[in-house]
Order: C-alpha cells, then sequence, then structure tokens
C-alpha cells in the first residue's frame, strides 16, 4: 500500500504515478499526506484505484476522474472532481465553488457543504451534499442528479436543462427556466439508491422536493426574452 | 410631372444614417421578434491589411534570389513547457471549427488538407470526432466554457491543448448552436436533447480570472504528463493585458482572434459592434510578450480575416508566430462557391453572401448536419483544394519575404512596412507610406 507524503515528494511524482498503474499492479491502494492545499491532486486518473487524502486540498483536486475512488478528508478547493467521467469522490469536510462541474458520470459526495455553483453544467454525474449548497448551483445543468440535504442558495437550477435536482431544505429562489416538478415513485427510487450509495442513513426520499427544466427557453422565443 | 411639380417636389433621397441595410434590419426585428443570427465574421468595412504596403528590398538592402536561395517556414509551437511542442511546416494553421457547426466530411477535409501540408488542425465546441483524429496529424484539441464533449481521453490524444476564453466574433460571448444541427449525433456528444437551440456559457465553469487560469493550466499538464503544449486563445479586446495575462497564467502559445474572425453562429449585432479589427490588436500583444521577454518564446497565433500570403506575410512582419484561418479555409473546401448558384437564390441568397450557416442548409454540404448534404463534399477532393490553398499562401508570403531579402518569414519585421493611410499606421504602429510619421507614437 503506497503512501506519499507530499510535504518531502513533489505532486509531480505522485500524478505521473498514478498515471502508470498498469492492470497487474498490486498498487491499488495510495495514502496521500500533508496534501496542505496543494492544487491538482490526483487529476486525470484513468485506473480502478482507491486514494486516501488525509488533509485539505486545493483547485481541482480528482479532476476529470475515471474509475479512481478518491476520498478527502478534509475540505477541497474549487472545482473538485471537475469534469469526472466514472469513479467516486468523496470529500468529508466542504468543498469550495464549482465542485463537480461539467461531470459526465461517477459519484461525488461532499459530507459538509459545497459553495457556489455546485453541479455547474453537470453532465451526467450524480452529487450528493449532505450540508447545503451556495448560489446559482446546477447552472445550465444537462444531465445527472444533484442531491441536497441542507438548503439550496440563489437562482438554483438556471438555465437547467435535464438534470434533476432534489432539496431536502429550503430554496432561497430557483433559477430562470428552473421549476419544482412532482416527486413520483421512479424519482423516489432513484434518490434513495443515490442516497444509500452516498451512505446516508435515516432520511427518507419523501423528505426532498424535486426540481427540474420549465424547458421554456430551450427553442428562443421573444416573450421569454426577460429570462435570460 | 410638370416644371411647377419639379420645384414642389424634391428628388427622392435616401438617408446616411438610415441606409437600406439599416431600414431592412429594422423591419425583419419588428416582423420576427428576435435578433439576427448569423455566421462568418463582421462584414463591415474596417482598417485590414490591404492598407498596409511591404518596402522590398533594392540598395539599402539586398533581396534573395526568388528560386534558388531559401526562405525557411516552419515554426515550433509550444517549446515553453511541453516535452513534445509542435513542428508545423507552414506558419498557417486551421482555427477551432466545432463539429456540429461543420459536417464529419468536413472535418475530415479540413485534416486531410492541413495534414498534407504539415499543419495543425483544431477541434471545436462539442468534442473530438474519429474522423477528424483520424485524418489530422496535429490536432490541437479545445477546452471551452461549456465543456460539451469534453473527455480526458479525448485529451490525451490530443497534439495540444488549448483553452478558449474567446473568439473575436464574440468577445465575452458564448456559444450557440440552433435546433436545426442539434442532431442525434451531436447531441449524443454534448449531452443535451436533440433539437433543442443550444446555449452554452461566457465563462468556464471552473474558473474566472488569472490566477484561477493559472492552475487550470497546470491541471490541463498534470492530467497530460507536461507533454503536450497548451494554448490560450483570447479574442482582440484589451490584447496588451490579456496576452501578458495568458503568458503569467503558463500558456505555451496564445491564439489572439480579431474581429472579422469567422463563428458558426452569433448575433449579427455582437459580430458587427464588439472588438478589436485583427490589424490593430497585433502590436500590443507583441508589445506585451517583448516587455515581458517572451516573444518568440511563447508564441503568437493569430487570426481573423486572413485571405492570402501577403497577410500572413503582414501578420508575421507585425510579430505574430503563426496565422489561423476559418472562414478561408471553408471558401477552399467550397462553401460558397457560384457553381452552387442555383441553390443560394432558392435560400434567398447569392454566393459569397451566404452566412445562414447556422440553418444547416449548406448547399456545399459544410455547414450542415443533414446527410444527405453533407455527402456532397467529397473530403479527399476538398481536402486537396485545401491543401493546394495552403501551399499558395505559403509561396506568397515567402515570395514577398524573399523579395525583402528574408531567409525565413519569421525574419520579417515592421520596419518592412508601411502604412496607406492615417488609421492603419497608428493602428499598426507602421509609418505612413513616404513619411517617417507613425501617429500617437510620440505621445
Ligand atoms: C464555422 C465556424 C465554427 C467555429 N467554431 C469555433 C469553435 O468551436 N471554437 C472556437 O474557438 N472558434 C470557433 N470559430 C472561430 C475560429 O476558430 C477562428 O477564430 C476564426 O474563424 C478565424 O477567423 P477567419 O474565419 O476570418 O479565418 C469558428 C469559426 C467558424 C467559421
Amino acid at each position: 500500500m503506497p503512501s506519499v507524503d507530499l510535504a518531502s515528494s513533489p505532486l509531480r511524482e505522485l500524478n505521473s504515478a498514478l498515471h502508470a498503474l498498469t492492470d497487474n499492479t498490486n498498487a491499488t491502494h495510495w495514502t496521500v499526506s500533508n496534501p496542505r492545499g496543494q492544487h491538482n491532486i490526483a487529476v486525470g486518473l484513468d485506473f480502478p484505484v482507491e486514494i486516501e487524502i488525509d488533509g485539505h486540498v486545493g483547485y481541482y483536486c480528482a479532476g476529470m476522474n475515471k474509475q479512481a475512488r478518491v476520498t478527502v478528508r478534509g475540505n477541497a478547493g474549487q472545482g473538485i472532481a471537475e469534469n469526472m467521467m466514472s469513479g467516486r469522490v468523496h470529500v468529508t469536510g466542504d468543498a469550495s465553488q464549482a465542485a463537480g462541474a461539467s461531470g459526465n458520470g461517477g459519484l461525488l459526495v461532499i459530507d459538509g457543504n459545497a459553495s457556489a455553483r455546485c453541479g455547474i453544467s453537470m453532465k451526467g454525474i450524480d452529487i450528493v451534499v449532505k450540508g447545503s449548497v451556495g448560489h446559482l448551483s446546477a447552472f445550465m445543468a444537462q444531465a445527472g442528479k444533484l442531491v441536497v440535504l441542507g438548503d439550496a442558495g440563489e437562482a438554483l437550477g438556471d438555465s437547467i436543462y435535464e438534470a434533476q435536482l432534489f432539496v431536502r431544505g429550503t430554496v432561497a429562489s430557483l433559477g430562470a427556466d428552473c421549476v419544482e416538478k412532482p416527486l413520483k415513485d421512479e424519482h423516489k427510487v432513484e434518490l434513495k439508491k443515490l442516497l444509500d450509495d452516498a451512505g446516508v442513513e435515516g432520511v427518507s426520499p419523501d423528505e426532498f422536493k424535486r426540481y427540474g427544466s420549465a424547458r421554456k427557453l430551450y427553442h428562443f422565443h421573444i416573450d421569454n426574452v426577460g429570462s435570460y | 410631372m410638370s416644371a411647377q411639380d419639379r420645384w414642389i417636389h424634391t428628388p427622392p433621397r435616401k438617408s446616411a444614417t438610415f441606409d437600406d441595410a439599416a431600414i431592412a434590419e429594422i423591419r425583419r426585428a419588428a416582423a420576427t421578434g428576435i435578433y439576427d443570427i448569423r455566421g462568418a465574421g463582421a462584414k463591415r468595412k474596417l482598417p485590414h491589411f490591404d492598407d498596409l504596403l511591404f518596402l522590398g528590398a533594392s540598395i539599402s538592402r539586398y533581396p534573395l534570389e526568388g528560386y534558388r536561395e531559401k526562405c525557411a517556414t516552419d515554426v515550433v509551437i509550444g517549446a515553453r513547457f511541453a516535452k513534445k511542442p509542435i513542428h508545423l511546416k507552414i506558419p498557417i494553421t486551421i482555427a477551432g471549427m466545432s463539429f456540429g457547426a461543420l459536417s464529419g466530411p468536413a472535418k475530415e477535409a479540413l485534416g486531410r488538407g492541413a495534414s498534407a501540408v504539415g499543419t495543425s488542425t483544431t477541434t471545436g465546441d462539442g468534442g473530438m470526432t474519429p474522423e477528424e483524429r483520424g485524418h489530422s496529424d496535429l490536432l490541437v484539441y479545445q477546452v471551452l466554457p461549456s465543456r460539451y464533449g469534453m473527455n480526458p481521453d479525448d485529451l490525451r490524444k490530443a497534439d495540444a491543448i488549448e483553452v478558449v476564453v474567446g473568439q473575436g466574433a464574440k468577445p465575452g460571448g458564448g456559444g450557440m448552436l440552433l435546433g436545426q444541427k442539434i442532431t442525434e449525433r451531436v447531441a449524443g456528444m454534448r449531452r443535451l436533447p436533440v433539437g433543442i437551440d443550444q446555449r452554452s456559457a461566457c465563462r468556464h465553469p471552473d474558473w474566472t480570472g488569472p490566477d484561477d487560469l493559472e492552475i487550470k493550466i497546470q491541471e490541463l499538464r498534470e492530467i497530460t504528463d507536461w507533454q503536450i503544449p497548451i494554448y490560450v486563445k483570447v479574442g482582440a479586446s484589451r490584447p496588451y493585458y490579456d496576452i501578458a495575462l495568458a503568458v503569467k497564467s503558463g500558456a505555451d502559445a496564445i491564439v489572439l482572434d480579431g474581429m472579422q474572425g469567422g463563428t458558426a453562429a452569433t448575433q449579427d449585432v455582437f459580430i458587427e459592434n464588439v472588438g478589436l479589427p485583427t490589424m490593430c490588436a497585433i502590436p500590443p500583444a507583441v508589445k506585451a510578450l517583448q516587455d515581458l521577454g517572451m516573444h518568440r518564446k511563447v508564441q503568437l497565433i493569430v487570426s481573423g480575416g486572413i485571405r492570402n500570403g501577403a497577410d500572413v506575410a503582414k501578420c508575421l512582419a507585425l510579430g505574430a508566430d503563426a496565422v489561423a484561418i476559418g472562414t478561408a479555409a471553408l471558401i477552399a473546401l467550397g462553401d460558397n462557391d457560384p457553381a452552387l448558384e442555383a441553390e443560394y437564390q432558392k435560400l434567398g441568397t447569392t454566393a459569397g453572401a451566404y452566412d445562414d450557416w447556422h440553418e444547416g442548409r449548406d448547399p456545399a454540404g459544410i455547414t450542415t448536419q443533414d446527410p444527405l448534404l453533407a455527402a456532397r463534399l467529397d473530403p479527399v477532393v476538398a481536402g486537396r483544394k485545401l491543401a493546394n490553398y495552403l501551399s499558395v499562401m505559403t509561396l506568397e508570403a515567402q515570395t514577398i519575404a524573399r523579395a525583402c531579402g528574408k531567409s525565413h518569414v519569421h525574419n520579417l519585421e515592421p520596419e518592412d512596412l508601411v502604412a496607406l493611410t492615417m488609421e492603419s499606421a497608428a493602428m499598426a504602429r507602421v509609418p505612413l507610406a513616404g513619411t517617417n510619421w507613425i501617429p500617437g507614437s510620440n505621445i
């Protein structure tokens, strides 16, 4: 089980070692200590490896992740798991802006709160935030699910496409073209599965409201111009 | 009409302010309730490279022999940080144009033409297609604000990366692709519902400002193990500062796109009224590089309205390392061909003016996603035409460089140029022809 101390070894070495992993490796579980808020830790992985990072990370940790399971025991800076394709990223603390931005797949779990623009431009990723999310979360969200156990800030789901949003607490305001939609049984099944995957216990899907696109901005019309 | 009447009624006089085009646009807006969206670049007359001339050699400078003495045209891009910089045989590249805006065969033809003469092509909004990767020896992969089709596998397949901050046709604007072109394949690549009007963001989702950009560039380098160059593309608006900030952020190369630059689909009001003409954006960009000691270390690729080898030579003389072409490449493939006049007439336009590229009904099969129209473009034939055109442009630039006594096109310099108008002299920062006067130079 390789362990890397980022206080003494350069980030470049860690990332290139992780990129070099191949099928016959035994190094499938890594621990990283002293991240000290460095940016771009464990980015561009494409291997089913388990990585535990002990401490706070800077921008874009686990960016563009494929297959890997990355745990951050601490807080994460801007753009955690941005453009993730698959795999799983778990932050035990809070996450800064643009968590899971433009992610295409995989699961991002944030135990604390996420700041503004959580799930911005998301394209298929699932995001579960156990705390609250900031303003403009799920801006232009295209696909995937954003689950918020706490509250959502202003302009949730502004200019949203087909992503689905589930919020348990209050929503400060909905963005352009985002509306509340009925929470049907099929949604509850999906939501239950996501809550289970994220390790959330004692919370029922019935406690959530569902939001999505009114699809009024899908074709330009001058009478909707005030929404843009 | 009696003699008397003629004095009472003045002859009809059209307003210079409310000219035919302005009036037609008011009527169109009133009738449709939507702004005019179109492809291509600014159509109004702007100060441009035609306003510059080369001096050529004589007694005080001597020329190189036209056919015997070598005038090199190769360019290396991205040696600042990348382990594998891009080696181009000619200083002309193909600009980023999306699959979606362009058909599959058009993308293939661009790859074939560029590869034949040793230069690069660029992806665009919407991602990389196998056609274009397969047919491009050197392919630059764009990372755009929308992140449509953004995929780390493709990033790793690229020969260089281009972080797009803006485009000359619309600095500060986002992308747009109207429903007609969001076919199943395009929608699938972008993860959008089929047939909707695609809006795309004007800012990147996960960074704003130069400090963030520096970290973003580092992320892309880490993902690609510092192998390939990273370019930053900006529309011409505040080139001195934007280029300085791109250098500070760690770019290996900068693409600077002026307001004549083409677009797939943008509001006409944006195309015609925002940004700087290409010519006047180059000197401040070069000045920024020089002030930072980075001229020729961070390469400057200029685009926006480049049509021939003279334009190329003028860009290089002003300090660019290479140029990029969009519109001209499409014309070389067969866009706006007078042979298709009857079909252009049916679309209410004429060859040479067709710019409704967003509608996807291009009779030349280039700016369309309609499989029947796209099938009209033979990528081998069209690729050959593009290769011819790129070779001609290169020969033209070499002809001028030799006449100025240069053994490499990069040895052209502002001293080789004069300007025909006061505006162009002030903007290009070269003297008005026949004088030593550069307006504004001693302010
Ligand atoms: C059909 C078309 C599609 C374009 N798509 C993109 C794009 O996806 N991304 C981008 O950065 N620029 C795009 N551009 C702009 C070009 O990259 C380039 O900046 C411009 O075409 C250069 O000016 P020129 O057309 O006068 O040569 C597009 C241009 C055209 C004509």
